[in-house]
């Protein structure tokens, strides 16, 4: 093995850094507030940039949140210059294609981070230039992100055609605009009519100059209304009595329904059973798609203690992510047992409170004789604290059937944890002994469980710069 | 004085930064008894008590209700949180000393506030000054007592941690009190009848009265040890072994906390006095026997007709409380008489003096015989 100690540390450190950019926003969580996540996630930032500036960029590639995307494509803008134009190209190239996965209104922000910090060298103004032109509707991006739109033209020195510039720039010396959407946007100013043509956020605006009853509006610009701001809506245009925002829940992606379903209070969860399971379903199932009923036998050890409520600024997200794996996990797997931590085993009817026994769950979930055990917890094991770590150690030193054999051989168990903890710059582990990766999106727990073989620390620094490559190449494959 | 924590088991502790939280867990709530919360209008009270104004700020008071028949399930009623902004709390607070802390409230209920009643029976201890008027004793001694005595406390916001501690507790089913350790010393115990009692008070624990060794001991942040017991792995066989090691470290766990973490809440030497009895319910408060260099709480507790604790919160005195306290018993075991109480704590009586002195109780001896003291000391 040419393994050295130097290499361990990268490993440690990137993978640190990855799971920190799956799960951190910035937001406050239920034990930091988002004053220590932020200064946490930045030190994070700066240390990989100066230390692991090309894994840095590949980071782009894996499923890191659009939060931490946005920061390290700034970074890596900011600090365009440290680096040989060989290498610029290619980081170019991730930025680009990251950008187009993320959504717009992130975008437009960081192009006005840029700005705001006066980054203005080629390479900032070509990925602003590529992004715009790539646009398919600039007419749209015009009305609804206005005023981003106007900045990032300004920033980047971007030539535009046709009415767009009028539009942006001098719009009160037109009569009348070509455009369609241009022309709805300008009569909604003082026409009712024209607002339910413009986009739903754009329209609400106007809405509110016009003080058009709210159940009229909604039910007019209902059909304006994106797939997410419909399921946004839906429980408030319910009690404004609108029928006609109806979102179409089968189509939903996981972890949003779950936060959803988790909104609603828990006679109206009981009342509507068979909908909201079925939608949420259709959409593991969709998750899982081929890999369906292949994971053989799985428990899961899934954390619904007082601790998963989250905080203000992210109600919930930590059951969201439990009851959206709970669902994906039962697609994947062939025989399935989920037990949650309060004991409770109705899944549709969790909700945050109690303590997390998370030792004695895992005993339980022992006893069933999986193949795969997953634990979705934020960590903070805490009746009795420890235990966790001491039942996990124990049965991999002592009990485990294949702890002699091959490694393929053993109970694979990993511990997803969708929280950030600003403290120890990770997600909390539970025991050294068993890898663990931080979650966001349960859509994402496939990959996570394939990235979490690294955190075991048995794989080493080259074979995860070779995974990274992989997922690189695909990444930027995917474009051609 | 016996009192035990019969009928509550200790939970597996939570732990943040220096604080630590022991959960108490009840299987059967204790039947027709109920506390909920009563939020005072004006804070800040005034009690006129003839030639001495009292100040105090009285953050809310519990109310306990008694309930004849059937057991009600329904949260505490009347139960409101403090708004927050109605007006900031003097950071100290002289506490407030009237002749009924515990008043009856209606046909079955029965108002106190929380601690008050502790702190009442600490600050009285003795309130009355010497009994015989021995010459030593000052005029103002003789005449008017230990009056005004005060002493500082702290609120429960400004202990650093605790009020993060108590937001992210993890509050057990079946909770009905929790006992709170700062730094590892046992701060605070608190209990009540019923889970939705607990569940509706919890909040309130930021606002009791804490001394200054706690506040202190918060300030210094040193965190909670890490108390708990690997498993022992040698021995474990099968999946069966390994639960039974489980539920063995947490018994271990419960018994260590109560013999040896817990084990100096209740003093057997200590007193304890009755103050008021009703339906079968007993409100009782209790005072240590003030043992220099150990634990010392004084605390406030309802008992059940079979004796098990409906209420309690307590309250740890600090090192210089307890010597006031110390000194306070000796004099008045030995009828305020300077020479004996200086025999029996092996000291002369200019020692004692000067000990008294440095407790605070100066006023108390006559001026020139203190001067007389501290020249004696000084010439030998």
């Amino acid at each position: 093995m040419s393994e050295t100690f130097a290499d361990l540390v990268a490993c440690e450190d990137v993978l640190m850094f990855v799971n920190a950019a799956i799960t951190s926003t910035g937001q406050r969580e239920f034990h930091h507030d988002s004053g220590e996540q932020r200064l946490s996630l930045e030190f994070l930032h700066e240390y990989m940039l100066e230390n692991y500036r090309d894994m840095y960029a590949a980071v782009l590639a894996l499923d890191v949140n659009d939060h931490n995307a946005a920061i390290i494509i700034r970074n890596l803008l900011v600090r365009a210059g440290d680096v040989e134009v060989e290498r610029r190209r290619g980081e170019g190239r991730l930025i680009a294609r990251r950008l187009e996965l993320m959504p717009p209104q992130r975008v437009y922000r960081l192009f006005r981070d840029l700005r705001r910090l006066g980054v203005n060298n080629r390479r900032t103004r070509a990925v602003i230039r590529d992004w715009m032109a790539g646009r398919r509707d600039p007419a749209f991006d015009s009305v609804k992100y206005r005023t981003a739109v106007k900045d990032a033209v300004r920033h980047a020195h971007l030539r535009l055609h046709g009415e767009q510039p009028a539009f942006l720039f001098a719009p009160s010396g037109v009569k009348a605009f070509q455009t369609p959407l241009y022309e709805q946007w300008r009569r909604a100013h003082y026409e009712q009519a024209a607002i339910y043509e413009l986009p739903y956020t754009v329209a609400e605006g106007f809405a509110a100059r016009h003080k058009i009853p709210r159940e009229v509006f909604l039910e007019r610009i209902q059909h304006r209304m994106t797939r997410l701001e419909r399921l946004r809506l839906q429980e408030s245009a319910r009690e404004a009595k609108v029928e006609a925002v109806r979102a179409d829940l089968g189509e939903m992606p996981l972890t949003r329904l779950a936060s959803y379903v988790l909104a609603l209070p828990l006679d109206d969860r009981a009342r509507r059973r068979a909908e909201l399971s079925q939608a949420l379903r259709t959409a593991a199932r969709r998750v899982a798609g081929a890999a369906r009923g292949s994971w053989g036998r799985v428990t899961a050890v899934l954390d619904d203690s007082y601790s998963s409520l989250g905080s203000g600024e992210k109600r919930r997200r930590p059951l969201a992510v439990a009851l959206a794996a709970h669902y994906l996990l039962e697609a994947l797997a062939k025989e399935y047992t989920p037990l949650w931590t309060s004991g409770r085993t109705d899944e549709l009817l969790v909700y945050p409170s109690g303590p997390t026994p998370l030792g004695h769950r895992i005993i339980d979930a022992l006893e069933t004789g999986p193949e795969r055990l997953l634990i979705v917890s934020d960590g903070w094991d805490n009746a009795p604290p420890g235990l966790a770590a001491d039942v996990l150690r124990v049965w991999r030193t002592r009990l485990d059937p294949g702890h002699r054999r091959a490694p393929g051989q053993r109970v694979m168990i990993v511990h997803l944890n969708p929280v950030y903890d600003a403290d120890d710059f990770d997600v909390r582990r539970l025991a050294p002994g068993v890898p663990t990766a931080g979650v966001r999106d349960a859509e994402d727990l496939p990959a996570l469980v394939e990235l979490a073989r690294f955190a075991e620390g048995r794989v080493g620094l080259p074979k995860l710069r070779a995974h990274l490559a992989d997922r690189t190449a695909s990444f930027l494959g995917e474009r051609a | 004085m016996t009192i035990t924590l019969d009928g509550l088991r200790t939970g597996p502790a939570q732990v943040w930064g220096s604080i630590r939280l022991v959960p108490l867990v009840r299987d059967e709530p204790v039947p027709h008894l109920r506390l909920h919360r009563k939020v005072f209008e004006e804070p800040v009270t005034v009690v006129d008590v003839g030639d001495a104004a009292y100040i105090s700020f009285v953050p809310h008071a519990f109310v306990a209700t008694w309930s004849d028949g059937d057991q009600t399930q329904a949260a505490s009623y009347g139960a409101r949180l403090l708004e927050r902004d109605t007006r900031a709390a003097p950071p100290r607070m002289p506490v407030r000393f009237t002749r009924r802390m515990a008043r009856k409230a209606g046909k079955d209920r029965l108002r106190f506030l929380p601690l008050h009643l502790a702190v009442e029976g600490y600050l009285a201890l003795h309130f009355g000054g010497p009994e015989i008027a021995w010459e030593e004793w000052s005029r103002r001694a003789v005449a008017h007592g230990l009056s005004p005595r005060c002493e500082e406390t702290y609120l429960g916001r400004r202990v650093r941690g605790l009020e993060d501690a108590l937001r992210i507790f993890e509050i057990h089913p079946g909770q009905c009190g929790v006992l709170v350790y700062v730094a590892d010393a046992l701060a605070s115990a608190f209990v009540v009848p019923h889970p939705d009692d607990y569940r509706a008070l919890h909040p309130t624990l930021v606002e009791d009265l804490f001394g200054e060794l706690i506040y202190m001991y918060g300030l210094l942040g040193a965190p909670a040890g890490d108390l708990s017991a690997p498993i022992d792995a040698a021995g474990v066989r099968t999946l069966g072994d390994l639960r039974a090691a489980a539920e063995m470290r947490e018994a271990e766990w419960a018994a260590f906390h109560d013999e040896v973490m817990a084990g100096r809440l209740f003093d057997e030497d200590g007193s304890r006095q009755a103050v008021q009895s009703l339906h079968g319910f007993e409100l009782a408060r209790f005072l240590p026997s003030f043992a220099l260099g150990r634990e010392n709480h004084i605390g406030e507790v309802i008992t059940g007709g079979d004796g098990q604790v409906a209420y309690l919160k307590t309250f740890r005195l600090s090192e210089a409380q307890v010597r006031r306290g110390y000194l306070l018993r000796r004099l008045a075991e030995h009828d305020w008489r300077l020479g004996a109480a200086a025999a029996a704590l092996g000291a002369d009586e200019a020692g004692l003096a000067l000990r008294l002195e440095r407790a605070g109780f100066g006023y108390l001896l006559r001026q020139d015989v203190r001067d007389h003291f501290r020249a004696r000391r000084r010439a030998t």
